[in-house]
């Protein structure tokens, strides 16, 4: 049983990483319609881009305070250079304009900054704590920890400010928000801003895991299923969907990979979400959608 | 909002007339004499090997994907899964059935492909979009995992890699570039005019309308499911015949890693770059993929004497791919066989302008 409960609980809090990388995407798909494939790659931009500026001895805040700056011009280029001209296309056409994005953000990261794997100590240490009598990873409590704060603020931002309450309308209705004299390319900047910086925090918490090299940009193929069992237009979905295919990956990986030779986490978030998608084609918090002709 | 006038995406070529008017090209076929006789020829096995094997090769994968995605709009980023099970069956079936002629093998393999697409096309008769994407996402790592953990795939070989067992053809050896070079020819040829009369059929309109409302379609009565899973089936055989070949007329031993993630990306770009819904488009975004790496770091050794980086001329070149379909989805989302069209008729009223 305490096996069973440590897994659990191991696979709930590294859930807790890939809702915060799915919190990136639906900021943008609710707020632009786009599928933003090059979140991975945004993920791993700003993670190399941080761990570059501490390389050349800047102190932590100031790197910080770099990085979103960083994150921030990059978001104005991407919506003048790539969101403004493709405005009124098809959803599928804007997906693959994010692939070409996120091939030249990797192409930049790892032209400006290097391909090999750098160490980021965030000053966290990976010690195993017990509650009660199951272990729990210090650092994936405190990772957890960020993530839920990142998610109030987020939470604030969107409830209480101007800002927030211009982009739920955008969200809500874009022609009627255009109509109210909202602007909509200043929307697109700020939302695609601030999923840059959820993508640092993000890209932070798993770099300092695993090291900031390019696998990091590979964290988007994690965050699909997330999104398609949460629905691509909630942020609490991406919450609930985290958590449930972390634990499921590994309890799957616990119980079920010994019978099939291991390995299996690759696809199992993704055989979760098919199971998902046959049940409810619009994850469990997506909008239902109706189709006229 | 500006409101754009939508441009006919019927070109001359693909006018309803063409039912009708059977003509022969004399350009179609002087390109062919010149692919069958002229290059095994003159070309030297360099040139054979690395550069118009894996182009025709790709163009075959990129017509497949181009049936699926271009022709009735399911987008799909699993195109290597299916040229994995291709490589894989085409494999098993040289080692299993003794005797099996190669032609017989390379249709099995992809009929064994078309079969597994049809399985994982299933879903499109419920989801769409992005939610259908994520399945071919789905049936792309789990395919890759099946083919790298079970043994029996690749007969239980140390390395994990499956190689190319015997290409022979009625006696005639087929294992020399030249051999391979015609076999990969033969079957892209085929199979090209095959996809070229099958677009311009019924099932072919009937994807293109599905493509392009499928509520539509199916109001219209268009059995919009089934067509669906055919262009799955169909598709996915075109890439399991276009993975045998990559595995054993170009690489000569694969493994499931050959057929990863990134081959699928490399597929969808060929189509992005050339043109969606377009079978030339399949070819020439195909000789723009594996002729641009080649250029760049021909370009980088010319320009830096050999000082240059390969990771950063691989960099480069992503920088390079990526910005070229960002610009060719704003600018021309028809891709090259659009611009070569644009520019055939330009030419051919020169000099008047229209």
């Amino acid at each position: 049983m305490n096996f069973f409960l440590e897994t659990l609980v191991g696979g709930l809090l590294a859930g807790t990483l890939y809702s915060l990388v799915a919190i990136g995407f639906v900021l943008i798909y609710k707020a632009s319609g786009v599928f933003n494939f090059a979140q991975g790659a945004m993920l791993l931009f700003a993670a190399l881009t941080f761990v570059s500026l501490r390389e050349q001895g800047f102190s932590f805040a100031l790197a910080l305070v770099l990085t979103v700056l960083v994150m921030i011009v990059g978001a104005l280029l991407i919506e003048r250079l790539v969101l403004r001209p493709l405005v009124n296309r098809s959803q599928i056409t804007l997906f693959m304009a994010t692939l070409g994005l996120s091939f030249i953000i990797e192409g930049l990261a790892q032209g400006l900054m290097g391909a090999q794997v750098r160490a980021l100590d965030l000053g966290i240490e990976d010690v195993p704590l017990f509650v009660g009598e199951i272990m729990v990873s210090q650092f994936d409590l405190i990772a957890a920890g960020v993530s839920g704060l990142t998610v109030a603020v987020l939470a604030l931002l969107f409830n209480k400010t101007r800002i927030g309450v211009a982009l739920r309308a955008v969200a809500d209705d874009t022609r009627a928000a255009l109509s109210l004299g909202i602007n909509l390319n200043r929307i697109w900047q700020i939302v695609w801003a601030v999923a840059g910086v959820v993508g640092l925090v993000a890209g932070l918490l798993w770099g300092a895991r695993q090291g900031v090299q390019f696998s990091l940009s590979l964290v988007v193929l994690k965050a699909l299923p997330v999104l398609i069992i949460g629905g691509f237009t909630s942020i609490g979905g991406a919450i609930v969907g985290g958590l449930i295919v972390g634990a499921a990956e590994n309890l799957a990986e616990a119980y079920i990979g010994p019978l099939v030779g291991g390995g299996i986490t690759p696809w199992f978030a993704y055989f979760l979400a098919l199971i998902f998608l046959y049940i409810r084609p619009s994850g469990l918090f997506g909008d239902r959608i109706i189709e006229r002709v | 909002m500006t409101a754009t006038v939508p441009r006919l995406t019927a070109s001359f070529d693909d006018a309803p007339l063409t039912l009708v008017r059977r003509r022969w090209r004399p350009g179609l076929l002087l390109l062919l004499l010149v692919a069958f006789v002229g290059l095994p020829w003159l070309g030297n096995d360099y040139w054979l090997n690395a550069i118009l094997i894996p182009f025709l090769v790709l163009s075959l994968a990129g017509l497949g994907l181009n049936l699926l995605t271009g022709y009735t709009g399911q987008t799909s980023v699993g195109a290597a899964g299916f040229m994995a099970v291709g490589a894989f069956a085409t494999y098993g079936l040289l080692l299993r059935v003794p005797g099996l002629p190669l032609p017989l093998a390379l249709l099995g393999g992809g009929v064994i492909a078309g079969v597994v697409g049809l399985l994982f096309g299933i879903p499109s008769s419920r989801i769409k979009g992005f939610y259908l994407m994520v399945t071919t996402l789905a049936s792309q790592f789990f395919l890759e995992w099946v083919f790298a953990k079970f043994p029996w795939f690749y007969n239980y070989a140390s390395s994990g890699t499956i190689s190319a067992p015997r290409l022979e053809l009625f006696g005639h050896n087929l294992a020399t570039p030249v051999g391979r070079y015609l076999l990969t020819l033969s079957c892209v040829v085929l199979l090209t005019w095959v996809a070229a009369n099958l677009v311009r059929s019924q099932v072919g309109r009937n994807w293109m309308a599905i493509r392009d409302m499928d509520t539509a379609a199916a109001v219209i009565g268009i059995a919009v499911e089934r067509d669906k899973r055919m262009a799955f089936a169909v598709s996915s055989f075109y890439l399991g015949i276009a993975g045998a070949l990559w595995a054993f007329a170009y690489l000569g031993t694969a493994s499931a890693g050959s057929f990863d993630i990134n081959r699928s990306f490399q597929i969808l770009f060929i189509i992005i770059i050339g043109g969606m819904g377009s079978i030339v488009g399949s070819f020439i975004g195909a000789a723009f993929i594996s002729l641009v790496p080649i250029l760049l770091s021909h370009a980088g050794q010319w320009l830096f004497n050999g000082n240059v980086d390969a990771g950063q001329l691989q960099n480069l070149q992503k920088v390079l791919f990526g910005a070229l379909i960002i610009g060719f989805l704003i600018k021309e989302p028809e891709g090259l066989a659009r611009l070569l069209g644009d520019l055939r008729e330009r030419i051919r009223v020169w000099p008047l302008r229209f």
